[in-house]
């Protein structure tokens, strides 16, 4: 199948947890849970200092059209409400809901308004990227129309499994998750976007699909693993060969790209009722003794993460939560789970070679970046006209388009961090435009 | 195991990308070293001492013109980047192997300081230094690079059957061209090594070998020459051309970013190659290259490509 143009193949590195099924990693003794874990608006806290919690018990609540509800993700005491947005609970008292089984709910009889509510009960964001509140994401305005759903299986960043476990291990509720969402949209078409080397998986969701007699309407779109394949715009021209015109939503177009785990969870909220206060997490990382895929709580730190998985071998120069290309390196070992977060990974020095970009060497013009970019970008020249705070000519030459995927950084022989000066430049003017 | 909470204290917080993969300038200019050993091994063992000595004292010389500008401008040493050396390397293997040793040196700086250091260095030299150096040399010293053309020291049993399609010799090295050139097969080997290892493009060397051999043959054609493929072969074959096509005109900084620019480049660089060849004198293919250096700004402003969803 004919991919996008451009891209990088980083080595996967996945084989650390690739064959490892979910387990659950224990409840900690202390949660950590962000009001905001989604763009928009923090979440206002309904519970205060000193109340008992139970288990996906509301705890914040949607601010506003943009924002999303949080749950507590144990059963316990308020401990805090802490200042910089975060609300610490206490682990104690029993599970309501461990090791039940629970009674699914006939989602069919819902009309799409009552499935929107629900998943917007649950607190569901986007769980891969840009955490927008699923509910919002599936809410249609008048003059929108969607026709079609892309599922989004791919998992183009280096160490991530989850999602190719979770459709492994899940088959079955995926595509019931697909039904609900097709369900909202009013549309019959979904494609599923994944990576060709998954054969395994792929042959699940095909069972799966034959099962529920849904050949013509769920079609499987399967790629070489390229990075960045599992990017909006890239995955769209790739199953589609359309294009997002410049500065348009892929809804613009007509197209909706949801992540499969968060079709999972809205699954779980239409079918069981269940909140969004745990998910599946690749920890990972050559130096962390147990590597593999969890299921952790909302809240849990990096710390009580890394004594779970058996310590590490050697110190990291960096910690990652999300992928190595796109995720966000921390420093505080307190950084909890959140919704959005699908791996934790432990980086060594040796994992890292070559990085920080300091001391950056001159351009060569070999063209790596130009051959990388999935935006047809010329990011090495953008890159030095803002060096030069040329903004004006960055603007010209499409500064705005870049996917922010950090290929160009990752190809540059001489080292010079190209992806993150273009991102730095973009929060800058945009905050310039709206002053 | 290691304590944890106490003990991560050196944790690095950047911004995206995390990974790099592992290619740098230095390593890029180590491969392109690499590809030009076997040639010039080869050029020693046919011309001896004498290439032996234009060699070392052309690498030597463009080396200590870096490092003497730097030294002198108090600016950090790029030396070890390895530029300077191809630079040395690529003088050395297109000048005849009895030029007096002092127009190499000449050459060699004028090259590395006027050439490359004066518009800023590595990266910023809107010319191929060593073919700079080269036109600069064929430009003062034309009686020498013509004339003092070294002794073959090694005889390797060929005669020299012009029209014969007896391509032998040039694969062998028994002509008197210069000495990087004197084997075309150890020249092609370097370049496969080099796109195997994708520190170059093929669009370059394709379109500027096609270009020239389609209007060699063209030409040869309409004027009625009794050998045109075997006329157009030895143009491809001698006066520097193979070099200059896939070593020199492949210099990444001063040939097009984009892939549509490399092959009008490429085509660029023929056509000027052929017409200078046919109907001027010597040095064609490095004041052809030398002019689409200069062209490359225009190149790349005009093959951007579409924008994604634009």
């Amino acid at each position: 199948m004919a991919a996008f143009k451009g891209g990088i193949h980083p080595s996967p590195n996945k084989k650390l947890t690739s064959e490892k099924g979910f387990s659950n990693l224990s409840i900690p003794h202390i949660v950590n849970i962000p009001l905001k874990q989604h763009s928009g608006n923090p979440a206002i806290p309904v519970v205060k200092a000193g109340d008992s919690v139970y288990e996906s018990q509301l705890i914040g609540k949607a601010d506003g059209l943009i924002s999303a509800n949080i749950h507590s993700s144990v059963p316990g005491k308020v401990m805090e409400i802490a200042d910089s947005g975060f609300i610490v609970i206490e682990t104690d008292g029993r599970f309501p809901s461990s090791g039940k089984t629970q009674n699914k709910i006939p989602w069919q009889d819902f009309n799409k308004e009552t499935l929107i509510s629900r998943i917007s009960a649950a607190g569901i964001t986007c769980m891969n990227g840009d955490s927008f509140p699923a509910a919002v994401k599936l809410s249609l305005q008048k003059d929108q129309k969607v026709d079609c759903l892309i599922i989004n299986c791919i998992e183009s960043e280096p160490y991530l499994t989850t999602n190719d476990i979770l459709i492994k291990t899940y088959p079955e509720e995926i595509i019931e998750g697909i039904r609900i969402v097709l369900k909202i949209l009013g549309t019959g078409n979904a494609y599923i976007g994944i990576e060709k080397n998954k054969s395994h998986t792929i042959d699940a969701l095909e069972k799966q699909i034959g099962k529920n007699s849904l050949k013509e309407n769920i079609k499987i779109f399967p790629f070489k693993t390229k990075y960045p394949q599992g990017a909006e715009k890239p995955l769209i021209r790739s199953i589609l060969k359309k294009e997002v015109p410049s500065g348009k939503l892929s809804i613009d177009i007509g197209i909706i790209v949801l992540d499969v785990s968060t079709v999972f969870a809205i699954r779980e909220a239409c079918v069981l009722n269940k909140p969004l206060f745990e998910r599946f997490v690749t920890v990972t990382g050559k130096i962390i003794n147990k590597p593999g895929n969890y299921k952790i709580r909302i809240g849990t730190r990096i710390t009580d993460i890394i004594e779970e998985c058996g310590g590490l071998k050697e110190n990291p120069v960096k910690i990652i939560i999300g992928g190595p290309m796109c995720g966000t390196s921390v420093a505080d070992l307190d950084t909890p789970v959140q919704k959005g977060t699908a791996g934790i990974i432990f980086l060594s020095k040796k994992d890292t070679a070559g990085l920080p970009q300091k001391n950056y060497g001159p351009c060569i013009r070999c063209g790596r970046c130009v051959t990388a970019c999935p935006s047809r970008l010329i990011p090495t020249e953008l890159g030095s006209a803002i060096l030069n705070s040329q903004y004006n000519l960055a603007l010209k030459m499409n500064i705005f388009d870049c996917i922010m995927c950090g290929s160009c950084s990752y190809v540059c022989p001489a080292n010079r961090p190209i992806s993150s000066i273009i991102k730095t430049a973009m929060g800058k003017m945009r905050e310039q435009k709206s002053a | 195991m290691i304590e944890t909470q106490k003990s991560l204290t050196d944790l690095i917080v950047t911004e995206t990308p995390h990974i790099k993969d592992n290619q740098s300038i230095k390593k890029i200019m180590r491969f392109v070293i690499l590809a030009l050993i076997p040639s010039n091994m080869y050029a020693v063992y046919l011309f001896g001492i004498d290439a032996l000595i234009i060699l070392c004292v052309s690498v030597l010389s463009a080396a200590a013109a870096e490092a003497l500008f730097q030294l002198f401008l108090k600016k950090p040493l790029s030396l070890f980047d390895g530029s300077a050396v191809i630079t040395g390397l690529l003088v050395a293997m297109n000048v005849p192997a009895g030029l007096p040793v002092w127009i190499v040196i000449v050459g060699s700086f004028f090259s590395i300081i006027i050439i490359k250091q004066l518009f800023g260095g590595l990266g910023f030299n809107i010319f191929n230094p060593a073919l700079a150096g080269l036109a600069f040399i064929n430009a003062f010293w034309p009686v020498e690079m013509t004339t003092k053309v070294g002794n073959i020291t090694q005889t390797i049993a060929n005669e020299w059957p012009l029209y014969n399609i007896s391509f032998g010799p040039f694969f062998t090295g028994n002509i008197n061209g210069y000495p990087g050139e004197a084997s075309i097969f150890l020249l092609l080997a370097g370049t496969v090594f080099l796109l195997i290892n994708k520190i170059i493009n093929w669009h370059i060397p394709a379109a500027f070998i096609g270009t020239t051999a389609i209007f060699m043959l063209l030409y040869y054609a309409v004027t009625e020459f009794a050998y045109p493929v075997a006329g157009t072969l030895m143009q491809l074959f001698s006066g520097g051309f193979l070099i200059c096509a896939l070593f020199m005109a492949t210099d990444t900084v001063t040939s097009p970013i984009t892939r549509k620019g490399m092959i009008i480049f490429g085509i660029g660089c023929g056509l000027l190659t052929s017409i200078i060849r046919l109907w001027s004198d010597s040095g064609a293919v490095c004041f052809a290259v030398l002019i689409m250096n200069a062209t490359v700004p225009m190149i790349d402003r005009y093959t951007r490509p579409r924008v994604f969803g634009r």
